[in-house]
């Protein structure tokens, strides 16, 4: 065998597995589910094109509210997220020297290496209404009564930060890293206020950290399914409940399937949105 | 600010004070999990009734404790048994796709790097409800034509492994990269250079090299199977893995054997966790799915 020909053979062997698994997998399930999606019921096993299902996404109120709902909190779940591991990140990075900066962040991975299930099932004890807090609550006599926690908008927004805190962490330690710190020096020397710093210098060296967190932040939210349907119940108005319930309570695939891509195209379109006004590239914020 | 630069008191006391609220948010809930599965209580509710082992070992009537129940023990198994095909399968098409994506060109070999990512960023219940659509499509159409019924393409495991391999394998395609990226190439040709076959030096000196990562990204698999429980939940048969089991055990109010299990879970992975990051700094699971 030449050593061209073997070059080729050996491409074909390695090409194999990837292609079986990008097409196998990831295209044509999505073309599949685009067909279904444009696919409307005409009589008993019979289907044809209409985009009857995204109308009845316009018509239906229901679907509208939670759609908007579900992009309003996860926006508002990364912007919490952002709050509380900007802190963090700056202690880990900054403050922090030597030892104590390794060990705070495995610390920090450490509660995310346990499965989302079982940091749930924390969630739940601590906030039942017979729960750890409501206990604590009434044993300080600060609450007459039993107190339920679980089921509003604020312990879904608690359970969604909880669960990103670390993809926001991650990306703002490994960018506030790279930031000299003579830079801080130096503008503290010229007078510059602490707001004005963290304005001027810190914020715009760590936009591609910023960026990277928030957007890995903000899609998991989206596709949560876990969070809002324990800590949220019945009320929790997710749109991925939305497409479980077609899908596997209603057997409506073609509904399902619409609802499928209304979720994808939102994730992007939102994605794109902040890409713009923050001025990043894809490219790199992934890097980051 | 920064320690080398004076911080008014305020500052450093209340920075300091809020790195102990956050690991204190961070690890309350592992805490309130791990203690509730000593309580003396049919409930994991407060108030303390005194410490028991019996949601571990406990046989009887009124409580079944983690190591009994058949269920949860079953569920366990399952979850194990699609954890180490996804493992096996992940890190096997990771190391092809390495291979393809860092030693080959070929025409349209940008898409296939572009498409490659893709799966990170879809939901993972998309992921699940598509794979799902698709996988029907096919076994009805064999079941149509040549009424040949495909079992494996109905709701089951060999889908939830399917499922969490397609987005799993781009994580362990990511990590391996990595690393055959820095890998000195020199060494390759000095051994064909000294007259060894392809073959042998693939054997010999690159997938050595390799293991590290592919050890690395094999853990991480198995732990994101395991915990895997959105494009699960979409694909899953009668079988239950345990995420999915815990899940409909959680909507009922679990006994707190559910909590026995939980801190089993926790100090496996948290030594799995220890040992990779003691073995070499490996990245937390950047994924949600």
């Amino acid at each position: 065998m030449t050593d061209s020909s073997q070059h080729r053979w050996m491409l074909g062997l390695l090409l194999a597995p990837a292609l079986l698994w990008l097409f196998g997998l990831v295209i044509l399930p999505h073309v599949e589910l685009l067909v279904l999606s444009l696919q409307g019921r005409v009589g008993p096993g019979e289907y044809a094109f209409s985009t009857e299902q995204y109308q009845t996404f316009i018509d239906e109120p229901l679907y509208w509210n939670t759609f908007v709902r579900t992009a309003t909190m996860s926006v508002l779940a990364t912007l919490l997220t952002f709050l509380l591991a900007f802190p963090a990140a700056w202690y880990i990075a900054k403050v922090a020297r030597g030892r104590s900066k390794t060990v705070l962040l495995v610390l920090c991975l450490l509660p995310f290496w346990v499965s989302e299930m079982v940091r749930t099932l924390g969630w739940l004890i601590l906030l039942r209404e017979t729960g750890v807090i409501s206990s604590v609550l009434q044993a300080t006599g600060l609450a007459g009564q039993p107190v339920e926690l679980l089921y509003h908008d604020a312990t879904i927004l608690v359970g969604l930060v909880y669960a990103s805190l670390l993809f926001m962490v991650i990306p703002l330690v490994n960018s506030l890293e790279s930031l000299d710190d003579s830079l801080i020096e130096a503008a503290y020397d010229l007078g510059g206020s602490t707001a004005n710093i963290v304005r001027r210098i810190v914020i715009p060296h760590a936009a591609p950290g910023i960026a990277a967190g928030s957007i890995v932040v903000f899609m998991l939210c989206l596709g949560n399914y876990l969070t809002p349907t324990l800590l949220g119940g019945k009320n929790s108005l997710w749109f991925t409940e939305q497409i479980y319930t077609q899908f596997i309570t209603r057997f409506n695939w073609n509904q399902g399937a619409a609802f499928g891509f209304l979720l994808l195209f939102l994730s992007t379109a939102l994605v794109w949105l902040g890409l713009k006004i923050t001025g990043q590239r894809f490219g790199a914020v992934m890097k980051t | 600010m920064i320690p080398s630069l004076p911080r008014p008191w305020t500052q450093r006391v209340g920075l300091n004070g809020f790195m102990v609220g956050f690991f204190v948010f961070l690890f309350v809930p592992l805490l309130v999990v791990a203690a509730f599965a000593f309580n003396d209580a049919a409930y994991p509710t407060p108030p303390w009734m005194g410490f028991t082992l019996d949601w571990f070992t406990a046989n009887n009537d009124t409580r079944t404790g983690f190591f009994h129940d058949s269920d949860l023990l079953e569920s366990l198994g399952t979850s194990a048994w699609v954890a180490l095909w996804v493992t096996l399968l992940s890190v096997g098409v990771g190391t092809c796709n390495a291979f393809l994506l860092e030693r080959f060109e070929f025409p349209g070999k940008n898409t296939v790097a572009m498409l490659a990512m893709l799966p990170l960023v879809i939901p993972g219940v998309i992921l699940g409800i598509s794979i799902l659509a698709f996988a029907s499509r096919i076994a009805n159409f064999a079941y149509d034509t040549w009424e040949i019924e495909l079992e494996f393409l109905r709701p089951g495991l060999p889908l939830v492994i399917l499922g969490q391999f397609c987005y799993i394998v781009t994580i362990a395609t990511l990590t391996i990269s990595a690393s055959l990226r820095r890998f000195d190439r020199t060494l390759e040709e000095a051994a064909l250079n000294l007259g060894a076959t392809r073959a042998a030096v693939l054997w010999t000196i690159t997938l050595p090299y390799l293991r590290p990562s592919m050890i690395g990204a094999g853990a991480m698999a198995f732990l994101m199977s395991f915990e895997n429980f959105n494009t699960t939940l979409m694909l899953v048969g009668s079988d239950s893995p345990l995420t999915v089991l815990m899940y409909s055990r959680m909507r009922e109010g679990a006994t707190p054997a559910l909590n026995a299990v939980s801190l089993f879970l926790m100090v496996a992975s948290a030594v799995l966790a220890l040992l990779l990051l003691w073995r070499g700094g490996a990245k937390p699971a950047a994924e949600g799915h």
